[in-house]
Parts: C-alpha cells; sequence; structure tokens
C-alpha cells in the first residue's frame, strides 16, 4: 500500500517567528506614474461636470439614457447617438454606512458611499458617489438626494466636482 | 458535438496562511507536488499546465504568469495563465477542461496561486484599482464599498435580516474547524458576528474572509487516462462562465443573473433540469457571508430571496438536504483570491471520493457544484462535478 500523501503543506509566519529575525524579506516601493487619456465620452462628461451639470448618452435602438456616458451601446453594440442632459438630483439607489477609510484607518463618522440612480436617465442607471449632510442612521434606499457642486473656480472636470450629494428636504 | 470526457484524477493544497515562509513559486511546487503524490503520477505524465492566479499588484511580482511556471510544473510544456478576478481559481479548471476535452492533451495540471501578505501594509491598496480609473477613484473608495452596496440592495430588495447573513459565518467558520488547511476555523454565535466590529454597514468584520496566501492544484485526465489510472475519478460533467457589464452602477444588483447564466450552462451540459433536485453539495463563492446566499440563488438552489430561509432551516448544514460549503469556505478556511476558488473543486473532488475525513457529507453524495465570482462584481464561473461517468 502506498503511503497517504501529505495533503496540506506549508508554513505559517506569526509575529513571534518574524520577532525572533529568523526570516527575510526584501521590500520596493513602485514608482509608477501614468497619465489616462479620457477618451471622447468621459471627456465630455467631466467637462459638462466642470460645468456643474451632468450629462448622459442615449442609443436609439433599445432606448436606453446610459450615466456614465458611453460612445457606444454595450448591448446593441452599436455607437450611441445623442447626447443627453439629466438632472443633477437622484434617488439613493443604495448604500453602506463605511467605518473605513480607503487606506484602512478606522473613521469615527462614516462615509457614506452610495449609488445615486439619476433623475432623467433610464431607471437603474446610477453612479458612484457619496451622501453627507444627513445622520448616518436616517439614509434609505430611495431616499431623494441633489449633487452639491464645488464652487465654480474650484472644479478641475472630475466627478469630485460633486463635492458630495445631501437629501432633498421636502 | 464529439468531445472527450474529462475527470479530476488528483487534488492538493497547501495550508492557506496569513502569511506564508514559502514565496509564491514555492507555494505552487507545494501544491502541485501535493496533486501528483494524491494521483500517484510524476511530472512527466502531464501533457499541460493551467495556471490561475489573480492580480500581479499582491504578490507585487509583475508578469506572475511567468514567475510562476517552473512552481507550476511548467518547464518545457505548454504553459498559459487564466485569469477573470476572484472567479479564476474555477474558471481555470473549466479552461484545462477544454485543453483536454478537445483533444489536444491526455492530461493537464491546474495550479492556482495568491500570496496576498506582500502587499504592505495592508493588500486593500491594490484593491482600489479595481474601480474605474476616472469615474470612481477620485472618490477614495475601498473594496468593501462595493460589496456592501451590493449587500444592501439584496437585503433590500428581499427583506432579509442581519442574522440571516450572520448564519453563513457562523456555519463556514465551523466547518472550516474540520479542514486541516484551515486559517479561520471558529465556533461562534450569530451574536458574536453581529456584535464584531462594524467595517462597512451592513458588512461586521465576521462576515467578511481574511487575506491569506496559498495554493490549490488539480490533475485532469482524458477518459482513458482516468479509467486506467483511477479507481475513483471525480467526472466533470459540466462548465459554465459568463460576465456582466463593467458598468456596475447600472445593474440590478440583488440578483447575480450572470451566474444563472454560467450555471444553465454547465448544468445543460450536465443534462441537469432541476438543479435543486439532481446536486448533492455545493461549493458557492463566500468571500462575504451575503455572497454565498446571493450565489445559491444565482446557482437556481434556491428561490431569490429564499436562501436566507432554508439556511435558517438547516438545508444547507453538513448534515442537511443540500450541504454547502461544507470545506469552510473562504470564510473559514481562507481567501488566496485564485486558490480559494480551486480549493472548492479539491472539495468536491475529496467529498465525491468519501474522502473528506471529518468533513464528509453524509449520503454518498454523487454530484456537487462549484463557483466563483470575481472581476468587478461580475463574473460567474461554474463547475458541476460527479461521480457518474457524463453520457
Ligand atoms: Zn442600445
Amino acid at each position: 500500500m502506498k503511503p497517504e500523501p501529505k495533503l496540506v503543506r506549508g508554513t505559517p509566519l506569526d509575529e513571534k517567528a518574524l520577532k525572533r529575525g529568523k526570516t527575510f524579506s526584501v521590500t520596493y516601493e513602485p514608482r509608477l506614474r501614468y497619465g489616462w487619456d479620457t477618451g471622447q465620452a468621459i471627456s465630455r462628461y467631466l467637462a459638462e461636470l466642470k460645468e456643474g451639470r451632468l450629462i448622459a448618452r442615449s442609443c436609439r435602438k433599445c432606448e436606453r439614457v446610459m450615466i456614465p456616458p458611453r460612445m457606444f451601446c454595450e448591448r446593441c453594440f452599436r455607437p450611441t447617438d445623442e447626447w443627453v442632459y439629466v438632472k443633477d438630483t437622484g434617488k439613493i439607489f443604495t448604500f453602506s454606512l463605511c467605518y473605513v477609510s480607503w487606506d484602512v484607518r478606522r473613521l469615527k463618522q462614516p462615509e457614506i458611499p452610495a449609488v445615486i440612480e439619476i433623475d432623467g436617465a433610464s431607471p437603474g442607471m446610477g453612479i458612484l458617489h457619496v451622501v453627507k449632510k444627513i445622520a448616518p442612521g436616517k439614509v434609505r434606499i430611495g431616499m431623494a438626494v441633489r449633487a452639491v457642486w464645488r464652487p465654480k473656480a474650484k472644479r478641475i472636470g472630475s466627478v469630485t466636482d460633486i463635492a458630495y450629494w445631501q437629501p432633498i428636504k421636502n | 458535438m464529439s468531445r472527450r470526457k474529462v475527470a479530476v484524477v488528483g487534488a492538493g493544497m497547501t495550508k492557506f496562511m496569513h502569511r506564508a515562509l514559502e514565496t509564491p513559486k514555492e507555494l505552487a511546487w507545494l501544491a502541485a507536488k501535493s496533486a501528483l503524490e494524491s494521483a500517484d503520477m510524476k511530472l512527466n505524465q502531464i501533457d499541460c499546465i493551467v495556471l490561475g492566479s489573480a492580480p500581479d499588484a499582491f504578490d507585487g511580482v509583475h508578469m506572475k504568469g511567468e514567475y510562476l511556471s517552473d512552481g507550476c510544473g511548467g518547464w518545457k510544456k505548454p504553459y498559459l495563465r487564466c485569469y477573470v478576478g476572484g472567479g479564476t481559481g474555477v474558471y481555470a479548471v473549466a479552461q484545462a477542461w477544454f485543453h483536454v476535452a478537445s483533444g489536444l492533451f491526455d492530461t493537464a495540471l491546474v495550479v492556482c496561486e495568491e500570496k496576498m501578505s506582500s502587499c504592505l501594509p495592508h493588500p486593500q491598496a491594490a484593491f482600489l484599482t479595481i474601480f474605474d480609473h476616472i469615474t470612481e477613484q477620485p472618490l477614495k473608495p475601498n473594496l468593501l464599498w462595493i460589496f456592501a452596496l451590493e449587500q444592501t440592495r439584496y437585503m433590500e430588495t428581499y427583506g432579509i435580516a442581519l442574522e440571516d447573513i450572520a448564519r453563513v459565518s457562523v456555519k463556514n467558520k465551523r466547518n472550516a474547524l474540520d479542514h486541516p488547511a484551515a486559517q479561520l476555523g471558529a465556533d461562534l454565535t450569530i451574536k458574536d458576528v453581529l456584535a464584531s466590529e462594524v467595517m462597512a454597514w451592513p458588512v461586521h468584520r465576521l462576515m467578511v474572509s481574511p487575506t491569506s496566501d496559498g495554493a490549490a492544484a488539480v490533475i485532469l485526465a482524458g477518459e482513458e487516462i482516468a479509467r486506467r489510472i483511477s479507481d475513483r475519478p471525480a467526472w466533470i460533467q459540466g462548465v459554465g462562465w459568463c460576465l456582466d457589464t463593467a458598468y456596475w452602477t447600472n445593474r440590478d444588483l440583488a440578483y447575480p443573473e450572470y451566474v444563472e447564466k454560467a450555471a444553465w450552462m454547465a448544468y445543460r451540459m450536465a443534462g441537469i433540469r432541476e438543479p435543486r433536485k439532481e446536486i448533492n453539495i455545493a461549493e458557492p463563492y463566500d468571500p462575504f457571508a451575503y455572497k454565498e446566499l446571493h450565489h445559491l440563488e444565482g446557482l437556481q438552489l434556491a428561490p431569490k430571496g429564499q436562501a436566507p430561509k432554508l439556511l435558517a432551516d438547516g438545508v444547507f448544514e453538513r448534515n442537511g438536504d443540500l450541504p454547502v460549503t461544507p470545506s469552510g469556505g473562504l470564510l473559514g478556511v481562507g481567501n488566496p483570491i485564485a486558490a480559494a476558488g480551486l480549493m472548492k473543486i479539491c472539495e468536491l473532488f475529496w467529498q465525491l471520493r468519501g474522502e473528506a475525513g471529518t468533513r464528509q457529507v453524509p449520503g454518498k453524495p454523487e454530484r456537487g457544484v462549484a463557483q466563483a465570482w470575481g472581476d468587478l462584481m461580475q463574473v460567474g464561473t461554474v463547475v458541476v462535478m460527479g461521480t457518474k461517468e457524463p453520457a
């Protein structure tokens, strides 16, 4: 009979092993820089953001008004047809209360990332952004929100030209 | 269409660890060696190699495929890396399957490896780059966002309580106590899970799989060889994969339709009409607790929004009617991305052969499904395996 094969191998390192100095590691910090061209659709999107407007693209075939805008419809696989201004209001499609920053710091006050379904675009067409000026416990799916724009002089043609979204008070 | 029947004839893996002494290449070698030993095979009996590994950014080694090739047994052999993010581990088996089913090769060795601990101070920083670089990264998102946003939508759409999500963590981490490779097995209560730190509401710390170092490997063989060298080959009865749009903020999020499409591709191939009745064991992808439920619904193993209820009723326990993630999953065994998906295939192999030891599900399972998921929340990869030779 052949011996039972050893199926599980490997050497876990714990804090003690690391402190004992028996292990070696080499560190490297990549210093790469990129300049991403923003393309036809998103260049226009960013230019409009700088003017304090949201713009979408429509496809005549599937009748969708799409945001973020794109030069081709991924469903019909044909060119999109027209630029369509949409509103800077929308509804919270989904959200989270996030207590961890992008670099894994703990936050006392949570960030509120959300997908905002944009008014004037097709149903379900949302963009990723953040919600502020509301108690975290009060945020709900379906809540109406509006974009709060940075002052015109401070806009740079970025999604961050919208500082955040806040609930529309009735 | 004529194609050769293919079986899994060997499987092995390393321990899944928070941080391993071994290099990525050494991890790949250890897993490959274990798989070869389990099939009583030598590398010269292997015709081609398939490597699955997720973003280079974790290991920090550019062109990781080339770097890993020697550890995978890729010396002077046809060798190809595949990559669909978290979906890679299960997809790699599909890729090896068409290498052999086509008749091009008689055998294939599949190796999946990930070493996430190299990324300092935390691999989170590498996850940032999965978001769209122009329209999303300026918002400084983190990986938790995307899962939390999907979980919120899932819970809201079907009226699911957080306790029902927490139950997945309890089950999987407990199952992992019986897995010799597990990193995070634990005996917990729903209360413990809900008392753990809120990372990104509704996601609590104990609903999140760890980052891990590890590798797994399986060997595929065409029917003639499989019958000759193995007394209990685990036949690949179906494979499927499907990708949804990368415009994830335009998607439904409550239901993974791309998983449904991938599942039906595999089920049709396997001749399965009623998945819930014809599948005995499931290993869906569980990087976050809710994902297991979400995926069970996509896999047609629970009606939409009903997976939490079936879990609460005990259906998915190891001794339940449909054991789900008897391995302990990513939540319990660990999540070295591509290797975690392949670990699920290893588990089906051991379960179908009755070799899963204390993890063995009762009733001699005849057919199982493994599934993984990834890219920008958009890919479903599915493999159906069984004890019966495909027709
Ligand atoms: Zn269209």
